[in-house]
């Protein structure tokens, strides 16, 4: 069973100079969706000098420890570089698996991009 | 258990009688699929029980939750059991009711102690970035059993929509 590609939907804002990130899969699950993710953010936070990056989840219904993974890299990443990352819209059911994990006091996690937007200090 | 490797394709078994009289408890009859580790053939599986579950109404939650616990139990067979080496096989066994869904995984890895596993929700081990699946597993589905060697996981969710028909004639 093929799942469809995994994309990033990247859109930078230079007025607030930050990039939000989408997803264009639904399932962030497979092994190559991830492997491809994580690249993905990884180059993008090569590329930026203090990274402020918003991911939202609002295209996300399904995920796996796998994909937590790779968020924590990143989230190390960015901090590594002195930027900033924050998450927004996610689903309350997504939500409940970073709640299990106790992911929630690791991550920045907002309730819409504004919200994560208007968050972020001054660069 | 007697795990062959099948040169690749999956296979899969009729219910004996004994797994048709198991199935007496009202589990339904057990069915079991061998495959050679490869997530593409793991997710065919998933699927495949899914949709089982789907046809015994299982709600949307319990749904999200069974594929939850399938994904990270199918990825810790394949991928850190078996190490993905396509000479090993990985078994499923389930069966699906009205009121519950029961799921065996068995790798042919040399197995673990997941007693062992360090807590992925400690403060200090927050920035691991692995090793949250059997707390996923744990908290998704209804139980969950790992044998004594440690190379086959049981994971069971009850169906807590399902209502008795006969409690349901009662409230009418």
């Amino acid at each position: 069973m093929a799942q469809e590609p995994a994309r990033l939907k990247l859109t930078r804002n230079d007025d607030t100079d930050t990039v939000q990130v989408e997803f264009t899969t639904r399932k962030i699950l497979d092994e190559g969706n991830i492997a491809d993710i994580g690249e993905q953010l990884s180059a993008l936070i090569e590329r930026e000098e203090k990274p402020r990056i918003i991911i939202s989840f609002a295209a996300v219904d399904h995920l796996s420890s796998a994909a937590l993974g790779t968020l924590i890299t990143i989230n190390n990443k960015v901090k590594h570089k002195g930027g900033q990352l924050r998450l927004s819209d996610i689903n309350p059911q997504i939500y409940e698996v970073f709640l299990i994990t106790k992911l929630n006091k690791l991550f920045r996690i907002y309730p819409t991009v504004k919200d994560a937007q208007e968050s972020l200090q001054p660069a | 258990m007697d795990l062959r490797n099948d040169g690749g394709r999956m296979k899969r078994n009729q219910p004996s009688k004994l797994k048709l009289a198991q199935a007496a408890d009202g589990g339904g009859p057990w069915i079991t699929v061998e495959f050679c580790s490869c997530l593409n053939k793991a997710r065919c599986v998933e699927c495949e029980i899914l949709n089982a579950c789907k046809d015994h109404h299982f709600r949307e939650e319990d749904l999200f939750a069974i594929k939850l616990a399938l994904e990270e139990a199918l990825v810790n067979a394949v991928k850190h059991g078996n190490k993905l080496d396509p000479q090993k096989i990985v078994r499923i066994q389930y069966r699906v009711a009205n009121h519950r869904v029961d799921i065996t995984i068995e790798d042919q890895g040399p197995g673990f102690n997941p007693a062992e596993l360090p807590d992925p929700t400690a403060e200090e081990n927050l920035e691991m970035t692995s090793g949250r699946g059997i707390l996923l597993m744990r908290a998704y589905m209804s139980c969950v059993v790992f044998n004594p060697a440690g190379n086959k996981v049981t994971l069971t969710k009850f169906n807590d929509g399902y209502a008795e028909p006969r409690a349901m004639a009662s409230t009418l």
